[in-house]
């Protein structure tokens, strides 16, 4: 008397309204407008409630330290999943927008309109130069350089003691208005967002991926693969130094710490959390990580262990993220099927 | 003089900070990014053993270097299994392990008072006019056996050549009846004793420090770096190389030794990123 077992397997299928809305009959119903635009007027509505709903100061200065992590995890996300570079640094493009903005600020005496824009390019250029020398070369160089960048920069500060030294420079311009200063990062967020996604759907995100999966025909192309990762990691770093550049704004100070740890591993944790490649997973993820995190402070550095448990459970068993097995139903269902 | 010295002293103990990272990453191609945190913990077990359970110095290291040991085989077992081949997974795995250890040893293991180890010897004698203790001499004599060890170990026993064997082709080192995961099971065993043997060399020379996790990291990729992956001669001339640099810079402001790294590993992958003498993947390292 055998068992008698079936083979099934699962089979995943569009869904109808999907396939509808990919063409240009996405505008034929309001069905099917909904099911395009709902799920990103949702997060953009969301975001820019978000500040008004919450009553406390201190949770809304939360709101833009959230905001600035996103930054840097939509960069890593880009860079990792679009690109195929992993960065573990992080801190090196918030410490380096922080302080350009910081200097500009104190010592030519610019205002933030003026200093932002400007660290942000500026920081872009400086951390594009220092990463170039892992560029044309593949494999685990650009993670080892970039987390070696941070601890270094922080040595050199303090053994050379400019920049203020471990001090750091206080007495940096804040925004004119609170508002001002919530609302901006918040848009930035968003433009970075929904930019980044429109880049990876043009022609160069075609080559970035092909970057990533098979650089030599990038190169049997007759383009350029260092060029091409110089690109990326400009854009990457420059939202990276834009984020430092509205932190030094904010606490009105530019130090070392902003070299530190939980910049480069809050990013990498959101981005396997919410979901890799999907760039709108890590931007919630930050979100998610960032309040859990200040609310542990408390804890001290227990807070880093806490990520980084989180990060290696999600990277060993989970490791597609929230977002990917978000969209997948949404988009898709699942039946089983005899094989 | 005094930088012959110790740049010789310094050299040996880069050498012997960074063999197990060689041996795993160099040789196996299992990056292991928590090789710092494993130094660091042998510290403390080391500290527990003698200061909690009262063990002889001597029992207490053969049992440590075994539970470092079983701790490789774990990571390997548990975590790394899971995620292997997937290059950026690998990394970031094995360093969110390494940085959930040091900072829990930070949080909850090193407060208050300082945790040192007891030298083996006490005592220094005069070489040239210049006093060197013991111990430092006992981290030559380590870093000699230990690098000659390696060396006939992967060149001359079955299960090394089956180790460099699997880094060149897993697949034909498969068809050839080399079983990779108990392979990669004994390299990340060893990396962990190697790492766990330098901490016991080197820490009775300073206090435990959780900081020492990432210099040790951070040195130990640099050499292997410098050095070209695969290849021992390359290890031991880039651990002197850097070394004696960082010797040099250590005169002319103490804070410039991990730059003095990071300018190493820039430095060559500008103008040889396969490293000294490597051979091994040379091409495929290079886009």
């Amino acid at each position: 008397m055998g068992l008698v077992t079936q083979e099934r397997r699962k089979e995943r299928l569009d869904r109808g309204i999907k396939v509808r809305t990919e063409g240009i009959y996405a505008v034929s119903s309001w069905k099917e407008v909904a099911y395009l635009a709902l799920p990103r007027l949702i997060l953009i509505v969301g975001l820019l409630l978000l500040p008004l709903l919450i009553p406390s100061l201190y949770w809304k200065r939360v709101v833009s330290i959230a905001a600035i992590y996103a930054l840097l995890a939509l960069g890593f996300d880009f860079l990792a999943h679009f690109v195929g570079l992993v960065s573990l640094g992080g801190a090196l493009f918030i410490g380096v927008g922080g302080y350009t903005a910081a200097l500009l600020n104190k010592s030519l005496g610019l205002s933030p309109v003026f200093t932002i824009p400007m660290a942000t390019i500026g920081g872009a250029i400086i951390c594009t130069i220092l990463l170039l020398p892992a560029l044309p070369l593949r494999g685990v160089y650009f993670a080892i350089v970039t987390l070696m960048y941070p601890l270094a920069l922080m040595r050199i500060i303090e053994a050379l003691n400019i920049f203020g030294g471990t001090d750091g420079i206080l007495g940096v311009a804040g925004f004119p208005n609170r508002w001002v200063e919530q609302y901006l990062i918040i848009f930035i967020v968003i433009f970075a967002l929904f930019g980044l996604r429109r880049l990876v759907n043009e022609d160069i995100g075609l080559v970035f991926r092909g970057v990533k999966d098979n650089d030599q025909s990038v190169r049997a192309s007759g383009l350029s693969i260092t060029l091409y990762k110089a690109i990326a990691v400009f854009i990457a770093s420059g939202l990276g130094s834009l984020g430092g550049a509205y932190l030094a704004h904010t606490y009105m100070w530019s130090g070392i710490s902003q070299f530190a740890l939980d910049f480069s591993v809050i990013p990498i944790a959101a981005t396997v959390i919410g979901g890799g490649g999907t760039l709108v997973g890590p931007l919630l993820g930050c979100f998610f990580l960032v309040p859990i995190s200040e609310w542990l402070r408390t804890f001290g550095t227990l807070r880093i262990v806490f990520y980084s448990v989180i990060l290696m459970a999600f990277i060993m068993f989970r490791s597609e993220g929230v977002m990917v097995y978000a969209q997948r139903k949404y988009h898709q269902f699942q039946r089983w099927v005899k094989v | 003089m005094d930088i012959l010295i110790y740049g010789i002293i310094n050299s040996f103990s880069l050498a012997l900070m960074a063999i197990g990272f060689t041996l795993v990453y160099g040789i196996c191609r299992l990056p292991n990014f928590a090789h710092g945190a494993l130094y660091v913990i042998t510290g403390f077990v080391v500290w527990w053993l003698l200061n909690k359970l009262h063990l002889n110095y001597f029992v207490a290291i053969p049992l440590a270097l075994v539970l470092m040991g079983l701790v490789g085989a774990a990571i390997y077992r548990f975590v790394l299994i899971r995620v292997r081949g997937m290059a950026t997974s690998e990394i970031i795995a094995t360093y969110a392990l390494g940085l959930a250890v040091l900072e829990f040893l930070r949080w909850g293991g090193f407060k208050g008072m300082t945790y040192t180890l007891p030298v083996f010897i006490e005592g220094s004698i005069d070489i040239g006019g210049v006093p060197v203790d013991f111990q430092r001499m006992i981290v030559i004599a380590i870093g000699i056996v230990v690098v000659t060890f390696m060396w006939l170990f992967t060149h001359f026993n079955r299960t090394g050549l089956a180790l460099r064997g699997m880094a060149q082709d897993e697949h034909a080192a498969m068809m050839l009846g080399i079983d990779s995961d108990w392979m990669a099971v004994i390299a990340m065993a060893m990396g962990s004793i190697l790492a766990g043997l330098s901490a016991i060399a080197l820490l009775p020379l300073g206090n435990i420090v959780v900081e020492a996790g990432y210099n040790v990291l951070i040195l130990s990729i640099a050499v292997c770096i410098v050095g070209g992956l695969g290849s021992w001669v390359g290890a031991i001339l880039a651990a002197f190389i850097i070394g004696f640099l960082q010797i040099i810079a250590a005169y002319i402001q103490s804070h410039f030794q991990m730059v003095v790294a990071l300018l190493a590993i820039i430095v060559t992958l500008i103008l040889r990123p396969s490293g000294l003498f490597g051979k091994q993947k040379e091409l495929e390292e290079r886009v």
